[in-house]
Formats: structure tokens, sequence, C-alpha cells
């Protein structure tokens, strides 16, 4: 753990591109993970990011394709904050795993609301289609 | 069923995981941070199916296309909190040094995910015909 610390300052910097150039340019695969095990977690909370935004607007368009009405604009917003609240809890993650070499768990509350999000917007998608 | 809700009651409470056990290497934790959030993918790809189904297939009749808009969505709700269920056991197994927990799930969904498959080439081709 001591390690990871220690890296902390080197790593916020080399945060979001270079994943290999890290290990060649210390000399050392000690502070850095050879498996890339940090980078690789952030690239999956990406691509969940992008998935949820592909909901989002399906959900939009959803929402919208009736010709505006009051119902309809306030499924939209529900949506569009849920999709929201998703990104920040995604962004926290990915920040907290790009800080240092050694990351801590997630959170399991971080987890229960990245989950409701999708839960919330499955049942904003089942009360647009009934 | 009760144990079900005692993991829902983990969901919420953090501490409680991190009270039992020792901490795992950092990169199982985030092996399973990445599982978790395949299986979030999922869910969002299953809602965005349900939302796709109602909006690309207007030609279905009404029950139809609500019946499998429904049954998608509800299969989404159900693999995002399938999702964070197994994520808190994975977590919990590791830290108690124990085998982590067998699922019925997968199979499940790939026998539903196939079911709605057919039924949607059923209803189309149907659709097309009449």
């Amino acid at each position: 753990m001591s390690r990871g610390e220690a890296g902390t300052g080197r790593e916020a910097g080399a945060g979001s591109g270079s994943g290999a150039g890290g290990t060649s340019r210390h000399g050392t695969t000690g502070d850095r993970d050879p498996g890339l095990q940090p980078e690789r977690t952030r690239l999956a909370w990406r691509r969940t990011t992008l998935a949820g935004t592909v909901a989002a607007v399906l959900a939009v368009r959803a929402a919208l394709h009736g010709g505006p009405s009051s119902a309809s604009i306030v499924a939209c917003a529900v949506c569009c904050a849920l999709w929201v609240a998703f990104l920040l809890v995604a962004q926290r993650r990915i920040l907290a795993l790009a800080r240092t070499a050694r990351p801590a768990p997630l959170p399991a509350r971080q987890a229960t609301a990245a989950a409701l999000c999708a839960v919330a917007l499955a049942v904003c998608a089942a009360a647009l289609v009934v | 069923m009760i144990d079900f809700v005692r993991n829902v009651r983990l969901w919420f409470a953090p501490e409680q995981v991190r009270e039992e056990g020792s901490t795992p290497d950092y990169r199982f934790s985030l092996a399973n941070e990445r599982t978790f959030l395949a299986w979030l993918r999922t869910a969002l790809a299953l809602i965005g199916g349900g939302f796709a189904v109602d909006q690309f297939l207007p030609d279905l009749r009404w029950g139809w296309r609500v019946g499998l808009a429904l049954a998608l969505l509800a299969a989404g709700v159900l693999c995002s909190l399938r999702a964070v269920n197994h994520w808190v056991r994975c977590e919990r197994a590791m830290r108690r040094g124990e085998d982590l927990p067998t699922s019925r799930f997968p199979a499940l969904l790939g026998v539903v995910v196939a079911v709605v498959a057919v039924a949607m080439v059923v209803v189309v081709l149907a659709g097309w015909e009449g």
C-alpha cells in the first residue's frame, strides 16, 4: 500500500494517456501494475457510460416521439437527470482510479447508485412504452 | 430469500463489507468491478433494446410490441440488480477467502434472450405477411 501512496504524485500526471509508457520511463515495473488493471477498469467505466448514453438517447427519442406533451417532457427530463447522475458516479470512480497505482476497491454505494440509475431508466422506459 | 435481503442491506452499507475478513489483492477487486460493469452494460443494452422494439417496430400490434419491450426492460432491471448483488457476494467471498459464488443467472438470461429473439423474428415475419 505504501508504495501506491508514494507513486501518487507521479501517477496523477500520467493518468489519462500514457499507460505503458510509465513503466519504461521510470525503469521499474513496481509502481505500475504491468497488467494495467486500473486502466482497464477505467476504460470499462467509459464503455459503460457510452452504453448508458445510447440508452438515454433512445429514451429521449421515445419521450419526444409523439410530440411534446407535459408528460413526455417530464419523462425526458427524468431520463436526462438519470444519465447525468450515472456520468457523475462514473467520473468520480474514474478519477479515483487514475489517482493512485493501487486503487481502493469500488465503494458499495457507487455500485448501487450506478445499478439503480439503470433500473430507474428501465422503469421510465416502461412508463413510456405502456 | 433472507440471504438476498441481507445482501441488499450490504449494498448500502459498504463499511459492513469491509469489516469482514482481509482486503484481497487490489487486482482481484478491480477484476470484480469490471465484471460488474460488464453486467451493467448488458443491462443497459437490454434496456436500450426495449426502447428500440417500441420505436422501430411501430407496425406491430400493440400487445406484441409492448410485451416484447416490457420483457426486455424487465430483463434489464433483473440484470442490473443481479449485477450489484453478485458483485457484493464476490467481494465478500474474496474477503473471507471462500470460493466465489456460483450462479444460474447467465444461463437463465441466455434462455430469455434467445426466446425474445425468436419471438421477434416470428413477429416481424408475421407482421410483414399480414
